[in-house]
């Protein structure tokens, strides 16, 4: 039996957040609706965040996915405004989607969360860190070469050739 | 001294009353929110009648002086009509989203009280990613403008919140550049902590470069003067929110004063000291009223600038920012970074033991204080030199019009 505290009851309103917004991108024949959708269920994402004591992944994911991607989706949207009151459905491919996402979750339960975190797993029965990491221990991973530094320096090298090449399409021909 | 209960052992109190410990911790939690959010929203009624008062005396006028004593009642008369003016829905409009929007605009800027600290004991949480907070907090802002423009089904609203963003997305980057430099001063994100940081030193000295920057660039997320292209009446007729009508546009208006206001609030908090002063340790409720003093001048600072500058354009707007005050923010997280190093492999850095002290704070504080008067120096030539050269092409312009104008005229006609 769940123990009934602040804290389940956050948990479920968080994922219900999550999972009500992600049926709702999918059914809403609305893009923007769509839109707003998915940013209910990032703000569940950045309440789990929360409820898991990284206070600083939970910033930035309102900061990153609500403050910038989700307002890019928007302007990509509106920029597309015969896209934005659909009436009829364009395909009947929703059976393939269906199935082809229903895979997906299955083969990540079977082959990461069960294993991991499943009865038996390598990370199985382990408690909540009630200790919530400072940002300066964050900041220490990122850069120290015994942790993420490759992976660290990677993805800005990555984020640097996605803005010149942005920076390339968007300018004029000269 | 256990029967007494004060806001300081109010969890404690509901405990001895037998009430179950999540449901007095909700309580206590619950109280405080309320009451970290009824100062704003208090102090707006005063700061639209303070707003009025000083732009009128800018503008050589008297400004509200008809309902109640010196004009105090004017808010209350404005809000009363805002009530009864009929509520407008335009047709075609996005019912839900349409309604949903006044709502986002006032919580983004209510949400950022949570982490401002009032005194040495009273804050509403001190989070160990105060600045992140508030910067995450206040992206959110973008989301009610398109919300707010798309929903309205007017093109005049959509177009409004196309260059609202551009402009709120711009300004998030010095933003963003000039909150590193505190940040990297008292070594931590939290906004209490930040305060503490400034006990012996306040950090407008150590870094008026960033503290510059961030004031215009607050400035300009929150859409004042000179940067208020979010409610343009002379070019796209209001902007966003033009459907509005009645008390949601009232909601508007609020959550705009209550954001100028926040934008002095965390100035005074981050580069002011926040609610350090004498013997503030002692009686904490002192803390307060520094920390409104400092908010005030800060405050008064920017109406008397919005009642004097005139409005930028759209494309001055953003050359502005990308090609003037996000080069100096990286430059000046450079040198702050590098100066900071330096001091600490000097030993100039003050000790711990004696942060609080003003005087063992001074060779730091001089040191930046140099830095950033190196970078002002450089930012004026650099100004002074582009204006000069701008001046001198004119000249020559003009020259070279004049100089035709005599040859057309000198010469014979017609001969």
């Amino acid at each position: 039996m769940i123990e009934l505290n602040v804290q389940t009851i956050a948990f479920l309103i968080f994922a219900a957040c999550i999972l009500g917004g992600a049926l709702g991108v999918v059914t809403t024949r609305n893009l923007i609706h769509a839109t707003l959708y998915l940013v209910l269920s990032l703000f569940g994402a950045a309440g789990f965040f929360v409820l898991l004591s990284a206070p600083f992944m939970a910033a930035v994911q309102v900061l990153v996915y609500i403050g910038a991607i989700a307002i890019l989706i928007v302007f990509a949207v509106m920029l597309t405004r015969s896209m934005t009151r659909l009436r009829d459905i364009y395909n009947r491919q929703w059976v393939m989607s269906a199935i082809a996402a229903g895979l997906l979750f299955v083969l990540l339960m079977v082959g990461v969360i069960l294993p991991v975190w499943g009865v038996g797993g390598a990370q199985a029965g382990r408690e909540v860190s009630e200790v919530v990491a400072s940002t300066a221990e964050l900041g220490t991973a990122l850069v120290s070469p015994n942790q993420f530094v490759l992976p660290f320096e990677v993805a800005s090298l990555l984020l640097t050739a996605a803005m010149i090449g942005a920076i390339v399409i968007a300018r004029d021909d000269e | 001294m256990e029967s007494v209960c004060s806001i300081n052992n109010f969890v404690q109190c509901l405990l001895n009353l037998g009430i179950a410990p999540d449901l007095a911790q909700f309580i206590n939690i619950l109280l405080g929110v309320v009451l970290v959010a009824i100062v704003p929203l208090v102090t707006v009624i005063m700061l639209i009648y303070i707003e009025r008062k000083v732009a009128a005396r800018v503008q050589d006028r008297i400004g509200p002086n008809r309902v109640g004593p010196y004009g105090l009642l004017q808010s209350v008369a404005d809000a009363v009509k805002l009530l009864t003016k009929e509520d407008i829905t335009p047709l075609g409009a996005d019912k839900f989203i349409y309604n949903l929007a006044p709502i986002i605009a006032f919580a983004s800027v209510i949400l950022v009280w949570a982490v401002i600290p009032f005194t040495p004991l009273h804050v509403g949480a001190d989070l160990s990613i105060g600045v992140l907070y508030f910067m995450a907090v206040s992206s959110i802002g973008t989301v009610k403008v398109v919300v707010a423009g798309w929903s309205s089904n007017n093109k005049y609203a959509l177009l409004g919140a196309f260059r609202t963003i551009a402009q709120l997305l711009s300004y998030e980057v010095p933003l963003v550049l000039a909150l590193l430099i505190p940040v990297m001063l008292a070594g931590t994100m939290s906004m209490q902590g930040i305060t503490i940081a400034q006990q012996g030193m306040w950090f407008i000295v150590m870094a008026p470069v960033a503290a510059v920057i961030f004031f215009i660039a607050n400035l300009a997320e929150a859409g004042r003067a000179p940067f208020d292209l979010i409610e343009a009446e002379s070019e796209i007729i209001a902007g966003y929110n033009i459907e509005y009508s009645g008390f949601k546009f009232g909601m508007f208006m609020a959550a705009e004063f209550i954001h100028a206001f926040t934008i002095a609030v965390l100035a005074a908090v981050i580069f002011l000291g926040g609610w350090s002063g004498p013997f503030v340790h002692e009686v904490p409720v002192l803390g307060f009223i520094y920390l409104g003093i400092k908010t005030f001048i800060i405050y008064l600072f920017s109406l008397v600038l919005r009642s004097t500058v005139p409005r930028v354009r759209i494309d001055q707007l953003m050359a502005f920012n990308w090609k003037f005050l996000v080069p100096i923010s990286i430059i000046n997280v450079l040198m702050t970074a590098f100066l900071l190093q330096v001091v600490r492999a000097l030993g100039l850095a003050p000790d711990p033991a004696q942060a609080t002290d003003f005087v063992a704070n001074l060779p730091q504080a001089v040191i930046l204080l140099l830095g950033n008067l190196v970078v002002i120096g450089i930012v004026l030539t650099m100004i002074r030199n582009t204006g000069r050269r701008q001046r001198l092409e004119d000249e020559a312009r003009h020259a070279a019009a004049l100089e035709r104008e005599l040859e057309r005229v000198s010469a014979p006609a017609g001969d």
